[in-house]
């Protein structure tokens, strides 16, 4: 017999009762207020978002970013330059670089690096990419490429706010948050945003920070939440000592059962949600280790990724990525660290290359082969691209941030596959045709999941805040199936 | 996007009024309360203030500008462009226009109507207009007055007086943010003098945890935090301000001069210790490492970060859009901003790098016994130099004799030794004296050692006293210059160099044509002319003690901000504020005094049907208390808190590697022990960019930019934490504990003692029986599984009390379970 019953409610009955009792009266009245009354709406799981119906056609349930923070360069990936070859080791000239903004080369000598590893040839359209992603070369017929992206900031820490937010001041929605925000999720037991992180092995990667990914002004309920490879998936997610489930269970039964004798008393809303939040975090201590367990996956698909359960590899990650957009995830972002070749290039790089190369275009395959890619937007990306001067001052060869030239790659629902868009000039320096922003790239993006940018927007500080900024943004047409 | 959505509730809601005609207009026009909210949500992007955006010429935020333009003919509406373009179909015709996104509701364009048919008056924004104190019936609490009046003219009645028990909670939690013992409330309750009520205010208000309440919401104003913010996000020294800020409010130091010290405390003419580091404040923006980073683009970041925190901590005023062009809704230009960040170009501060340690921060026993040593070191010295001559005569002896045979000394000795003296450098030279005479010398040898020991002891002083980084003013020859840059682009050095300047749309101070200084901004910030920080104050205020602010966005006064519903009111507060010379504590008690405060928070269905937000105040708030207080509260009841006020900031138990992606360095989390574990949660390290994480799950900002507001969500993260974090599981084991040790022998007389320590009441017949059917089915688990125990009472580094058989022991973990669930409940994280 079972000596801890659970005696609550089903979270549908509270739901139900948020949204036509008391609690909708308060619901629509702070929603009716405005941004700033947003902050007290109760969080609710599996809800959905303030845009609806959705102004254009939805091409996209989901998105998985694929962040490669620090940089990677494109001239080792994606934007081959034989004009910087063949100029490799002569002085760069001035006419690319002269009152132009620079990171760690401010006041030294700007000097061609040519690739350094050879391009090759890829799928219907021969695209050429590096010989160092020979998988993603094997997909390329599923991408879009594109060669003239550009961002506004040069370091790191603004450079992925502004990748991450649209902005460079600390404090605004991350797009996963405005994602959640506009149109809900459709998770029932997990967060709407969830990051996950791996670190390239051995050196000392670039910090990032909980900011990019937090819900700015938004309600907190959208803020992404980090999945961890290591201890509790999330936070406080495991039971303190040998506490059983079933003793959880009666603990949280007695808690939400003595809320609801409070609430006969005091009739607040507030409390309906709360004994929703209590269902729903348990749950979540279940479905959580459920998802995060890869050992139900087959061989043939944990060969795809090349992961192994357990070892807390991108590989990993990207698997994880398509059993989150499998239970209705609706922004997944991953981070993989240690791409910044201020130094070693020629030595680090590659490695890099290796531990994503396969993942990011087996989860291509993953997703298309279960019918999945047509209504998702999986987008590569570092925060900025590299310069075609070489660096030479932190040791062995690298190369310097740079945000005028960087190439990235999307693919899924109504993207243009097999497909290159923008191109650079001769030495890579900087986006001369089709040239795009970061806002851009978000505005995209929302077009793609159904929302126009242009009138998404929330009120913060006096202004109508958007993700795409107020200096206006372009829907990149020209990658559109 | 928000009132798509409310449409798209209305079929659930019968009762909610539909927008259209048929919604109540108000007969008498009013602009600031009726109108301006509809222009500037809907019209003043394109036909306000900003010069640069503006459309046709056309503005409609200054009346005769409107006339000028005949946007509208007072008195007819009919014959009114404006009305005209609004209420037109044709695509080309509409305003606003259809690719803005904007839409009139039926209800805007009749308020319109009815504004330009009474004539089209204007009104002042009226955060700009000096507050007017109301004239109020002698005797009578103006702030019940002031609500009376308006609760009678929309109908509406107050609400009855709270019980003592909610009254004492909710004081407690206002002016403490902690929870009542339950023998505070009992003694309370059973006052019964006429004065007990005022009593217990005092009582509080004298009570030193009242500045750190007060603390809490200031130090989310001015994004005070133990880290630089950005990339590597490294310690800097900063927490004497935190204690500093406790102190002020502890001391009931005038706001004005609060605010003096804060920007200007190295400038005052009674500068000292304490204003320096107030004006720590000047260096809590954030500030980078990162390699690559150009100096020029941090500098505009910091003017830009400190401008921002000026507008939000005491204009009430939203300044962040004019860094890039005039703002769209308010009068602040682009002008304004720059000329407002170059007060600032004299505060000392690398744009780029490490900071510095910081100012010594002593207290004058500090000083004094600092003298002490520096004395003692200088007789030390004394008593060497008159042997002096003995000694070298010693050295060059000893130099002579061991010829280079330099066994035990350091390297650079060795090598010194080695060279003829004529060839040695002067630091060479200076280590073979300095060896000679600690290590070997036996001429003066008492001295020598008096001498190393004195200096020893000087240094160990010296290095355990606290720095903060606090503002020292450069030199006129060495500030930086603040140019106007357009479009907020640092790189574009095209734009004037500002002078600094106060906001043009506001009064001016009077310089007799001297440039203004960083003293001059802070005395203007507090001037009895300054419209709007009083306001801002007491707005912030009103929030804390009633949980919605007077005006709605407490960041923002402005045109986006919201007219107040009880504009006397603010006003009357306001004044009052300024009139008693900026007395925080006055304020704070003729809010707490009112009726008004000591209402019911409990709305009956029609109250809350008229007024859900409690926006008239005829009911009390109800609110989940703050991150912090969670914390507290928890740490309270289970008789862990340590009553400590002030110190370094703390780090407790905090999940593993939470912290694995910091680096440069990478950095380990040293979890605190003992006392410092259990201190409150305002000492605890505020790492920017990775927050505590218990914090962070309830609302408690990052503190990278000023926050006015927090959110006040409601998560399932929250659950966890409660449920998981060590800290509540501890607090929880406390909890039985001393349930078990103070609570009589019976189960129900052990709930009693339960429920009086987390909610200070007695538990309802239907609440124990929940309880005891959860205690005996636990107990019963517990009995037979001993490592089970042994895991549940091993949470936390507290001890468990020693000498408890088995059974006592699986008492200790089936209460905890108990405990736990009564630090859990929504009551218990709840102010009402």
């Amino acid at each position: 017999m079972n000596i801890f019953p659970t005696p609550f409610q089903t979270r549908r009955a509270f739901i139900g009762r948020v949204s036509q009792g008391v609690g909708g009266v308060a619901l629509a009245s702070l929603l009716e207020k405005g941004g700033a009354s947003l902050f007290a709406a109760p969080a609710l799981a599996g809800t959905r978002g303030v845009i609806h119906p959705l102004p254009l056609p939805q091409k996209v349930k989901r998105v998985i970013w694929l962040t490669m923070a620090g940089g990677p360069s494109q001239f080792e990936t994606f934007d081959p330059k034989p004009k910087l070859a063949a100029m490799h080791g002569e002085a760069m000239p001035e006419s690319f670089t002269r009152g132009q903004q620079l990171a760690q080369l401010q006041g030294q000598k700007l000097v061609c690096h040519g690739p350094q590893f050879p391009f090759a040839k890829f799928g219907e359209n021969q695209t050429e990419i590096s010989t160092l992603l020979p998988h993603i070369g094997s997909v390329v017929d599923d991408i879009c490429l594109i060669r003239s992206m550009t961002t506004d900031a040069i370091n790191h820490d603004p450079a992925h706010m502004f990748m991450n937010t649209g902005a460079q001041i600390a404090g605004r929605p991350s797009m996963g948050a405005w994602i959640n925000y506009g149109l809900g999720s459709e998770a029932e037991n997990l967060p709407g945003f969830v990051v996950m992180v791996t670190t390239g092995p051995g050196r000392s990667p670039q910090p990032i920070a909980t900011r990019q990914w937090s819900s700015g002004f938004l309600p907190s309920k959208f803020q992404g939440v980090q999945l961890q490879s290591r201890g509790d998936a999330v936070h406080y997610l495991a039971n303190p000592g040998r506490v059983s489930r079933a003793q959880q269970g009666a603990d949280i039964g007695a808690i939400n059962a003595l809320n609801r004798q409070h609430d006969a008393f005091v009739a607040d809303p507030e409390i309906a949600t709360r004994i929703a939040q209590y269902e729903l975090a348990f749950q979540m201590q279940a479905s959580v280790p459920e998802l995060t367990d890869l050992r139900g996956e087959d061989a043939r698909t944990l060969a795809l990724y090349g992961c192994t359960p357990g070892d807390g590899s991108f590989a990993s990650n990207c698997l994880l990525a398509r059993r989150l957009a499998e239970r209705g995830v609706r922004f997944i972002q991953l981070y993989h660290r240690d791409w910044d070749h201020h130094s070693l290039l020629k030595e680090e790089l590659p490695l890099r290359a290796k531990e994503t190369d396969q993942a990011s275009a087996a989860l291509i395959t993953d997703l298309k082969q279960r019918g999945m890619l047509d209504d998702t937007l999986v987008v590569w990306t570092g925060e900025f691209g590299r310069t075609p001067m070489s660096q030479g001052n932190k040791g062995p060869t690298g190369r310097d941030h740079h945000n005028k030239s960087m190439s990235m790659w999307l693919a899924g629902g109504g993207i243009r596959r097999g497909f290159v868009y923008g191109a650079t000039d001769d030495l890579g320096y900087a986006a001369t045709e089709n040239i795009c922003n970061v806002h851009d790239l978000h505005a995209t993006m929302l077009h793609q999941l159904g929302i126009r940018h242009d009138a998404f927007s929330v009120k913060f500080q006096g202004l109508d805040a958007k993700l795409t900024g107020v200096e206006g943004a372009s829907v990149i047409e020209g990658i559109l199936a | 996007m928000s009132r798509r959505f409310v449409i798209l509730l209305l079929p659930l809601l019968s009762f909610w009024p539909a927008f259209g005609a048929d919604v109540h207009i108000p007969a008498q026009i009013e602009f600031n309360r009726d109108v301006r909210p509809i222009l500037s949500d809907n019209c003043f992007s394109c036909h306000g203030p900003d010069a640069a955006h503006r459309k046709a010429k056309l503005r409609l935020d200054v009346r005769e500008a409107a006339l000028a333009k005949e946007a509208f003919l007072p008195g007819k509406p009919a014959e009114s462009e404006l009305i005209a373009r609004i209420r037109s179909s044709d695509e080309d015709e509409i305003m606003p226009p259809p690719d803005s996104h904007k839409k009139l509701s039926a209800r805007d364009k009749a308020v319109l109507a009815r504004w330009i048919a009474q004539g089209a008056e204007y009104q002042n924004h009226w955060a700009y207009e000096p507050p007017v104190k109301a004239l109020l019936p002698a005797g009578a609490n103006p702030i019940d007055a002031l609500i009376a009046r308006r609760l009678t003219e929309v109908g509406m009645k107050p609400s009855p007086e709270a019980d003592r028990r909610t009254l004492i909670r909710r004081l407690r939690s206002d002016l403490h943010g902690l929870p009542p013992t339950p023998a505070e409330v009992a003694a309370f309750e059973n006052d019964r003098a006429p004065d007990a009520y005022t009593r217990l205010v005092e009582r509080l208000l004298a009570s030193p945890h009242y500045g750190e309440r007060m603390a809490l919401g200031w130090l989310d104003l001015v994004r005070f935090a133990d880290t630089i913010g950005y990339h590597s996000d490294n310690p800097r020294n900063v927490w004497p301000y935190r204690d500093w800020v406790i102190a002020s409010f502890n001391a009931n130091k005038r706001f004005d001069r609060f605010t003096l010290e804060q920007i200007a405390g190295d400038l005052l003419p009674d500068a000292s210790v304490e204003t320096r580091v107030g004006s720590a404040f000047n260096r809590l923006l954030l500030s980078t490492e990162e390699g690559g980073a150009q100096p020029k683009d941090y500098e505009a970041r910091m003017v830009a970060d400190r401008v921002r925190a000026i507008g939000t901590a005491w204009l009430g005023q939203t300044t962040g859009c004019a860094q890039c062009h005039d703002h769209k809704f308010d009068p602040i230009t682009q002008r304004d901003f720059y000329a407002l960040g170059a007060f600032f170009t004299d505060v000392k501060e690398a744009s780029v790098g490490r900071r510095e340690e910081g100012m010594l921060v002593t207290t004058p026993e500090q000083d004094a016994r600092l003298a002490q040593l520096d004395a003692a070191v200088t007789a030390a010295r004394r008593a060497v130099a008159d042997r002096g001559g003995e000694i070298d005569v010693a050295q060059t002896e000893w130099e002579t004799e061991s010829g280079g045979a330099t066994q035990g000394a350091p390297r650079d000795v060795a090598t010194a030794l080695k060279k003829e003296k004529a060839t040695r450098t002067a630091k060479e030279k200076s280590a073979v004296r300095d060896h000679f005479r600690t290590q070997v010398s036996t001429v003066a040898r008492a001295e020598l050692d008096a001498l190393a020991a004195a200096e020893r002891t000087r240094k160990e002083f010296a290095d355990s006293l606290l720095h903060c980084l606090v503002t020292e003013a450069l030199p006129a020859s060495q500030r930086r210059t603040v140019r106007l840059l357009p479009r907020g682009n640092w790189m574009d050095e095209s734009g004037e160099v500002m002078k600094p300047a106060v906001p043009g749309y506001l009064p001016q101070p009077r310089l007799d044509g001297r440039e203004p200084t960083r003293l001059d901004l802070a005395r203007w910030l507090v001037s009895r002319e300054n419209p709007l920080t009083a306001r801002a104050f007491v707005n912030r205020l009103w929030k804390q003690f009633f949980g919605t602010a007077l005006s709605r966005v407490p960041s923002d006064l402005g045109a986006q901000g919201e007219t107040p519903l009880n504009g006397p009111l603010l006003d009357w507060l306001t004044c009052e504020f300024m009139d008693r010379g900026w007395d925080v504590k006055h304020v704070v008690r003729t809010m707490v005094a009112s009726a008004t405060y000591r209402q019911i928070s409990l709305a009956p269905p029609a109250q809350l049907a008229a007024d859900a937000d409690n926006r008239e105040f005829a009911r009390q708030g109800r609110f989940r208390v703050e991150a912090e207080l969670v914390r507290d509260a928890a740490l309270a009841a289970g008789g862990l808190l340590s009553p400590h006020i002030g110190g370094p900031s703390v780090k407790p138990y905090q999940p593993a590697r939470y912290w694995e992606m910091l680096n440069f360095p990478a950095r380990d989390y040293a979890t605190e022990q003992g006392e410092a574990q259990y201190r409150r949660g305002l000492y605890v390290w505020w790492q920017r960019s990775f927050l505590h994480p218990s914090l962070l799950a309830f609302d408690a900002p990052n503190r990278e930019e000023c926050v006015a507001e927090r959110n006040r969500s409601n998560l399932p993260q929250q659950a966890l934490v409660l449920l998981n974090d060590p800290t509540y599981v501890e607090a929880a084991r406390g909890l039985a504990t001393r349930i078990l040790a103070e609570g009589a022998g019976t189960t129900e007389a052990r709930l009693t003692f339960a429920w009086s320590r987390a909610l200070q009441r007695a538990p309802r017949a239907a609440e124990a029986r929940i309880a005891t059917a959860l205690l005996d089915a636990h107990l019963r688990a517990y009995r037979a599984d001993v490592p089970a125990v042994d895991a549940l009472l091993a949470t936390g580094d507290s001890p468990v009390p020693v000498g408890l058989d088995r059974e006592a022991r699986a008492e200790l973990a089936a209460w905890t379970h108990v405990a736990r669930v009564l630090l859990n409940l929504h009551e218990f994280i709840t102010r009402d």
